[in-house]
């Protein structure tokens, strides 16, 4: 069994906790993990890729090009940019907010929303687009974004651990007063998560 | 067993405290802060000393002090750091030591964040010390406590080069149990410790004798592994985090050569690599940065006169520069295999070799992914996410008023290593150079002395001051250079992750009843033109930009101002719709990542950290503030 997830985000976004969570949820069901990160040199605002690998057998932590069975996408033009990371027939689970960088603003690039949108579900079949944002803010906090594609994601077929264990380490790896709010960022991406999984 | 997941530094960090570590010293840098970090947190609860040192000769000195008297002690730093460090390091190889002493120096292939792609490995050859190159932190975390026992073995400090996929990887990690130091450590006073030359020589006899001794060691070590396929004439050599990729490669690829996994680069482990010779015809050598492995296996195979055919970096085979990859590593092996039919091997070698050019040739052909895409994708233009400054960041208000006061004077802005090379970017484009921790000031120097006529501002962070600043700020007042040297105090090493300075209340550890005073620093040192000034009052600061430029000898300006990812904001900003004329002033000057477009206006987002800058450049005054109470 192998299992790997490409996370992309900007800075800030949280992935660097969605990708620890997602090990320890593989950890808590025995499996060996690997993750790591790809960040700039910026505190914040620049792109993150995060990669977990959740099996038996594993050696590096860098998931190869086409090799994601799932890619997490923390916002919208971050999950375009690490697309060659997914495997053929893999599961796109994307914020399809935006963090419109600076450089939009100055004019020195522009931000194609439509057409990275389609080019997502272009490239497979399997897009699940969540409105994350809204869903964060409705359970108390943009902060929770990461939170909601978890559960987004807890709802798939097949995964190497317990929902109820990634869970868990989630609200463990939250500091106390937000608990209750995670669960509920939780809870609403999952649900969610299940209507994708019934069209399918 | 317990299972943790650890980053590979943090695993590092278990791996002192578990082999005993009674000191760890630093000094910060991308990608080795988090050994020592860890082992801050760690300290009080196990009774060992660490430290944030000033810089990276003073941390290594530091440790070497310690392990004097028998305790065993860690350094850490940057590969670029041991560039600084490399003064005691090189002595200390023949003075020796009596405790442990292991020096972890993190390399950066890419490079991610590093001025320089050097490699330790070659650095630990030429210092003549054995290093160990761990591939993953459970690897890690085992060489740390080897490499203790090595180095009192030996009596020479050991180095331990994790590369960022390393110190950066996250894995289960199986704990052990922690090993308090103790506490009877006691310096004996002996003349072996005082380096004079008479005494070099002989040290130097002994320190060369080592190599061979350590070679014959290395042959016998866990860390270094030979699986032979008798049926195959092929082996692979893969050094640390390169051996994973190895792996992958070659189980995606389903062949299965002889695999050499190296632990041990420096020195060379003779043993397995002479079974390998005896086994294989050809052997591809996979290392990111310098042909280390490859060059000494070449050397062995040259003595040994083994008739083998070495392929790696030397032929253009793997690539020199950035990381490797289990895609480029999977295109180097497959175009290996493919040079064994006998039309490529009649091509003479040479030709390979040749030029630069033909090396360039295969270093891309090697990169490039093999296309063999089974689903293709078209992605849009994406947008330009390049770092910047933290919006409210202070140093864009210093940034700002010299710029506006410095654009008529055609002054030169030096720069320095730290978020504030951020500067360079578009729109603020300031700074001109950025080359090592503390040239700003010096360079700045060199040029105020052969462009007279013209202005040179140094701008140097906090940290960057302690650091490496001092020195150069004491040479310019010596040496009576007309400059002005902008301390960009942000009370933190912010870039490394907020790491405290000997200029805040705090140390690694605990609470720093005696900071040093920047501006004391500087007075004393014989400055007479100092102003201290808050860069988010734009006006108090574009005048002290314009007071320290004319003064005529040394001038510091320390921009004082907490960095914004310390700090809770209390305010936020907003356009007022009605006053806003859609100038985009604030916008272009600033670059704010704040501040966006919507249509016509200027709009505030939700990361605005209420620094009030922007309304002070608004000409319409249609940013205000709101309590965020
Ligand atoms: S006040 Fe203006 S410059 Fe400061 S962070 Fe907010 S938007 Fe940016
Ligand atoms: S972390 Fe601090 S110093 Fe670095 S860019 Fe952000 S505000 Fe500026």
């Amino acid at each position: 069994m192998k299992l790997d997830i490409v996370i992309a985000g900007v800075g800030g976004q949280g992935s660097v906790l969605a990708s620890r969570v997602l090990a320890q949820a593989g950890m808590a069901a025995g499996w060996e993990v690997r993750t790591t990160e790809t960040i700039g040199m910026a505190q914040r605002e620049g792109s993150v890729v995060s990669h977990v690998r959740i099996g038996s057998q594993l050696y590096g932590a860098l998931v190869p090009d086409q090799q994601a069975d799932i890619l997490f996408g923390l916002e919208l033009a971050e999950t375009a940019r690490a697309l060659m990371k997914l495997k053929p027939g893999g599961v796109i689970i994307a914020n399809q907010g935006k963090v419109v960088p600076a450089s939009v603003s100055l004019g020195l690039s522009v931000y194609a929303e439509e057409p990275i949108r389609e080019s997502l579900c272009r490239t497979t079949k399997r897009v699940m687009l969540v409105d994350a944002d809204a869903l964060a803010m409705e359970a108390g906090s943009s902060k929770t974004v990461n939170v909601v594609l978890l559960g987004v994601l807890s709802a798939l077929a097949g995964l190497p651990f317990r929902r109820d264990d990634l869970l868990q380490v989630i609200l463990e790896s939250v500091p106390k007063k937000a608990v209750a709010m995670n669960q509920e960022a939780f809870e609403r991406g999952r649900k969610i998560g299940v209507t994708f999984h019934d069209r399918k | 067993m317990e299972k943790r997941l650890l980053m590979g530094n943090e695993a590092i960090a278990w791996g002192a405290v578990e082999a005993g570590v009674a000191v760890a010293a630093a000094y910060p840098g991308t990608p080795s802060s988090e050994v020592v970090e860890t082992l801050a947190h760690l300290a009080p609860e196990y009774g060992f000393h660490a430290e944030w040192s000033v810089n990276e000769k003073v941390a290594l000195e530091v440790a070497s002090g310690a392990a004097y008297t028998g305790a065993r002690a860690l350094a850490a730093m940057k590969q670029v750091g041991l560039n600084v460090a490399a003064d005691p390091l090189m002595s200390l190889a023949y003075i020796g030591i009596k405790g442990g002493l292991v020096l972890v120096v993190a390399d950066d292939p890419g490079p991610h964040s590093s001025q320089t792609e050097q490699d330790t490995r070659k650095f630990a050859a030429f210092a003549k010390l054995p290093v160990f190159d761990p591939s993953s932190p459970q690897e890690a975390k085992e060489m740390v406590k080897a490499a203790f026992v090595l180095s009192e073995e030996f009596h020479l400090p050991v180095i331990l080069r994790p590369t960022t996929r390393t110190a950066h990887m996250a894995q289960d990690v199986a704990m052990e149990t922690a090993n308090l130091p103790t506490r009877d450590y006691r310096f004996e006073k002996d003349p072996k410790w005082v380096i004079f030359p008479s005494l070099s020589y002989k040290k130097h006899i002994l320190l060369n004798q080592a190599q061979k001794d350590l070679a014959e060691k290395f042959s016998h070590s866990p860390f270094n592994h030979l699986v032979l396929n008798p049926e195959s004439s092929e082996g692979i050599v893969a050094s640390g985090v390169s051996y994973n990729y190895v792996m992958e490669a070659c189980e995606t690829l389903s062949i299965h050569p002889s695999i050499l996994k190296i632990g041990t680069p420096y020195p060379l482990p003779s043993q397995p690599v002479l079974d390998l010779f005896a086994h294989c015809a050809r052997i591809l050598v996979v290392e990111e940065q310098e042909p280390v492995v490859e060059d000494q296996l070449i050397q062995m195979a040259w003595k040994e006169e083994a008739k083998i055919e070495v392929s790696g970096k030397q032929d253009g085979r793997v690539p020199r520069e950035g990381e490797l990859n289990v895609d480029k590593v999977i295109a180097i092996i497959k175009a290996f295999l493919r040079q064994r039919e006998p039309k490529d091997l009649a091509q003479p070698p040479h030709a390979r070799v040749q030029s630069i050019l033909g090396t360039m040739e295969t270093t891309e052909a090697a990169s490039a992914v093999e296309a063999a895409h089974e689903h293709s994708f078209e992605l849009p233009p994406l947008p330009l996410r390049t770092p910047v400054l933290c919006a409210g960041c202070p140093h864009r208000a210093s940034f700002y008023a010299f710029k506006e006061v410095g654009r008529r004077q055609d002054a030169v802005f030096t720069g320095d290593i730290g978020c504030y090379t951020l500067g360079t970017i578009p729109p603020l484009d300031m700074l001109d150079t950025c080359l090592c921790m503390g040239a700003g000031v010096t360079q700045a120097i060199g040029m105020s002395k052969v462009e007279p006529g013209r202005k040179h501002v140094a701008f140097i962070g906090d940290s960057t001051f302690f650091h490496s600043g001092i020195p150069g700020m004491i040479n310019a007042v010596y040496n009576q250079a007309d400059i002005t040297i902008v301390i960009l105090d942000n009370r933190t090493t912010a870039m490394t992750g907020h790491q405290p300075h000997p200029g805040l209340e705090r140390t690694a550890t605990g609470p720093n009843p005696k900071p040093i005073d920047i501006q004391g620093i500087v007075k004393a040192c014989g400055v007479e033109f100092v102003r201290e000034v808050d860069p988010y009052d734009l006006k108090a600061m574009k005048e002290a930009a314009r007071e320290a430029m004319a003064y005529k000898g040394t001038a510091v300006v320390i921009a004082k101002r907490e960095c914004v990812a310390l700090v809770k904001p209390e305010v936020k900003y907003v356009v007022d719709p009605k006053t806003c004329t859609g100038c985009e002033l604030c916008l272009k000057k600033l670059g704010c990542p704040a501040m966006a477009k919507d249509k016509t206006l200027v709009v505030i987002q939700d990361n605005c950290s209420g620094c009030g800058v922007c309304a002070q450049v608004c000409p319409q005054n249609a940013v205000r503030e709101v309590s965020l109470r």
